[in-house]
């Protein structure tokens, strides 16, 4: 379906498009990736880069060392107690955020879950506003009301960040309902973790999705564990991409290793999404390198391991990529005291925000008259 | 003899003695396992009894609960934690609809003894979505019992007699309860379902509270006390069934009455026990039925906004001195 096709009505409980007969092997399902094959490290990195993705990836690189720089900040300010309730650190999986937000157009939306300072911050949230939400304060995206947890931007259509484990997945079918209803070629992508494959509305809302051949991406972020769980108790299977074979719709599946890999894998979801209108699952495989939230000792996994993720944390190799390629010591030392001055601004901006005052209590409850 | 233990020390004592004497016993829920427990409140109990009777779930709170209801219908007896009662939105369905109904729409036929357990209403700023009091929810509901503890002696009698019980139970914790240190009798002490107790005697005015709100009146009696209002505290640590009588003596007793819970002011374990003291002491009322309760909006993150949403010993202490003061005036005049 071209973008014209997408401005007819939208086909509510339509028979599986001609382009899908079912039942197919499960091989016939997947997209050009790797058939439930996870990539081999490095694979899909392009031998050289030309000048143009250089400075694409050090923009991607950039936003990446942000959300790390911002992160860690955070972290200490919790440490003092500046920041209270749950924090819980997206440092290690900045990469899924960057690459696949770099494959949307500023109107297409995000929802994800708590996990959700890089997804906010990437879609353009600024860093200012992130940081006074979790100190609290009156200037913080939400007015610090909402708190870490629960990060909403509607300037940058970043639609929330949601506590309740696979509660956000029908409302992000919904979110693509709208815009195929109103035709207006916007994808979602919806972020959650491999924990949330064993929850009704993962399935509910990806079957409707389904049915309804919404324009969305179902991320799964599979950082392999759930709290303190490692994916092999979470799961009868260890590839979340599978479930989509029962729903009839496209999926992927591969590691995370450069953030220029995930742009383009996510971009070929994007791509059927706003074109086809049809939802694709894709499995990323990453890795949190802090616990589960900052209470969390995260006793369930060896510091050998632990190890061995960062030694092929993304973040990382971005830079190496970028020095080994020309972009210039300089440069990047420039762009990482640019990122520097960004956070530091920012906790200083949430440092000396006011606090919200109390009579927003009422007028973020109802709009109008209060219901008593 | 008696120790003293924390809150989640007396709840894992019960389990543990309830699954030694009882094979039909089982734990299952998020992290209860290998991870000890997201509370640590079952800590040690998977290497004591092992998988086939400690059982981690994946994220699945509807699903593991209704496999608790199923396997309590032919003869087990679950405990099915959730993570936060909060999770257990997700759940409600098996506990409305099968759990608590299956009693009566097969005439009798079937039981459900299962627990749910799990710490209930707020924390310390975990926001809106992690906050809720699910207990006044699920006490609306017959065919299910609804208790909710303030000490560990409570905490570990009404356990077992939960897990003994032939009927659904939903056991309120308190994330903020957890480390409560309290006198525990030793032995197999069990505290019968749908008993509330006076844990301060006073003269002036009963206040009613439950599990976290029972320490907040307490702190709030001891203030009144310095200013010459004597206050009684009766913990109700039963809500379904609600001991009515107790609650009427009391206020027969203090002619006044404040009700503290956590959660919305609307309808609600507070609004009940004011039909029931309106209607079994009303000749005795000398002022209105007070309630102190969150204030009637989600939790917001900010802890200023929170402290003052959430019911404060100084709020307390205000509602008792209006009843008190509208009482004497009306004697005086
Ligand atoms: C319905 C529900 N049950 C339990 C929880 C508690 N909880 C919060 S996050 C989490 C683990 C989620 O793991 P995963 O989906 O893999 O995401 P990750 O934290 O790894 O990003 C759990 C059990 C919850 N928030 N919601
Ligand atoms: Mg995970």
């Amino acid at each position: 379906m071209s973008q014209s096709e997408a401005q007819t009505e939208p086909e509510m409980n339509a028979a599986p498009s001609p382009a899908l007969p079912l039942p197919l092997p499960p091989s016939a399902l997947v997209t050009s990736s790797e058939m439930g094959a996870v990539a081999v490290p490095g694979a899909s990195v392009p031998a050289k880069l030309s000048q143009g993705q250089l400075e694409h990836l050090a923009d991607l690189y950039r936003q990446m060392y942000l959300i790390r720089r911002l992160e860690e900040e955070a972290a200490r300010a919790y440490a003092q107690g500046k920041i209270g309730g749950f924090l819980h650190l997206y440092i290690g999986q900045e990469a899924v955020a960057v690459g696949s937000i770099a494959a949307l157009r500023p109107d297409d939306y995000v929802v994800t879950t708590y996990r959700d300072h890089g997804v906010a911050l990437t879609k353009g949230m600024s860093a200012k506003a992130l940081m006074a939400e979790l100190f609290g304060k009156a200037t913080g995206c939400s007015k610090g009301l909402g708190g870490s947890m629960h990060l909403f931007d509607k300037a940058t259509n970043m639609l929330g960040g949601y506590g309740i484990v696979g509660g956000h997945i029908p409302l992000a079918s919904g979110v693509a309902f709208a815009s195929k209803y109103r035709a207006d070629g916007r994808v979602t992508l919806c972020y959650f973790g491999e924990g949330a494959v064993s929850i009704g509305g993962f399935h509910e809302g990806v079957s409707l999705a389904a049915l309804w051949k919404l324009p969305i991406v179902f991320i799964c972020e599979n950082n392999e564990y759930s709290m303190g769980t490692p994916l092999s108790r979470t799961m009868s299977v260890e590839d979340v991409s599978l479930k989509a074979i029962g729903y009839g719709i496209d999926r992927d599946r591969f590691f995370v290793e450069d953030v220029l890999t995930v742009e383009a894998r996510i971009g070929e979801a994007v791509k059927r999404a706003r074109e086809l209108s049809l939802p694709t699952l894709v499995e990323v495989r990453t890795y949190r390198f802090r616990g589960h939230s900052m209470s969390d000792p995260a006793k369930y996994r060896t510091n050998e391991e632990l190890e061995e993720r960062k030694q092929k944390d993304p973040l990382f190799r971005a830079r190496l990529q970028l020095a080994k390629e020309g972009f210039g010591e300089a440069r990047l030392k420039s762009m990482d005291d640019d990122v520097e001055r960004e956070v530091q601004e920012a906790i200083t901006f949430a440092d000396e925000s006011p606090e919200p005052d109390a009579s927003l209590l009422e007028s973020t409850t109802y709009d109008g008259p209060f219901a008593a | 003899m008696a120790r003293s233990i924390r809150y989640r020390e007396a709840l894992r004592e019960a389990m543990v003695e309830e699954m030694e004497r009882d094979d039909r016993v089982f734990l299952m829920g998020e992290e209860v396992g290998h991870y000890q427990g997201a509370y640590k409140v079952t800590e040690g109990m998977l290497e004591k009894f092992g998988a086939r009777r400690v059982i981690d779930t994946p994220i699945a709170e509807s699903g593991f609960a209704g496999v608790g209801v199923g396997a309590a219908m032919v003869g087990l007896r679950p405990i099915i934690e959730f993570m936060t009662w909060n999770f257990s939105a997700v759940a409600f369905d098996q506990i409305l609809n099968n759990a608590t109904k299956v009693r009566q729409m097969s005439g009798g036929q079937f039981s459900c003894p299962i627990v749910f357990r799990g710490p209930n209403g707020s924390a310390r700023q975990v926001g809106s979505q992690h906050s809720t009091s699910m207990e006044h929810f699920y006490a609306t509901i017959p065919g299910v019992k609804v208790v909710a503890p303030a000490f560990p002696a409570d905490a570990k009698g009404l356990m077992k007699a939960a897990i003994r019980d032939e009927n659904p139970v939903c056991f309120m914790e308190s994330e903020t309860l957890y480390s409560v240190k309290g006198e525990v009798p030793d032995g197999d002490v069990v505290v019968e379902l749908g008993k509330a107790h006076v844990v301060r005697a006073g003269t002036d005015c009963t206040i009613v509270a439950y599990s976290r709100m029972t320490h907040v009146a307490l702190e709030a009696a001891a203030a009144l006390e310095k200013e010459g209002i004597s206050a009684e505290v009766v913990d109700l640590r039963s809500l379904r069934p609600l001991d009515e009588d107790l609650i009427a003596d009391s206020v027969r007793k203090t002619h006044r009455c404040v009700v503290v819970h956590e959660g919305w002011p609307y309808g609600g374990v507070g609004a009940e026990v004011c039909d029931r003291v309106q209607r079994l002491a009303f000749d005795w009322l000398e002022a209105p039925i007070l309630r102190i309760s969150q204030l009637d909006v989600g939790m917001p993150y900010n802890a200023k906004l929170e402290q003052m949403c959430m019911p404060q010993p100084a709020r307390v202490v205000d509602a008792v001195k209006r009843v008190v003061t509208r009482g004497r005036g009306k004697a005086a005049s």
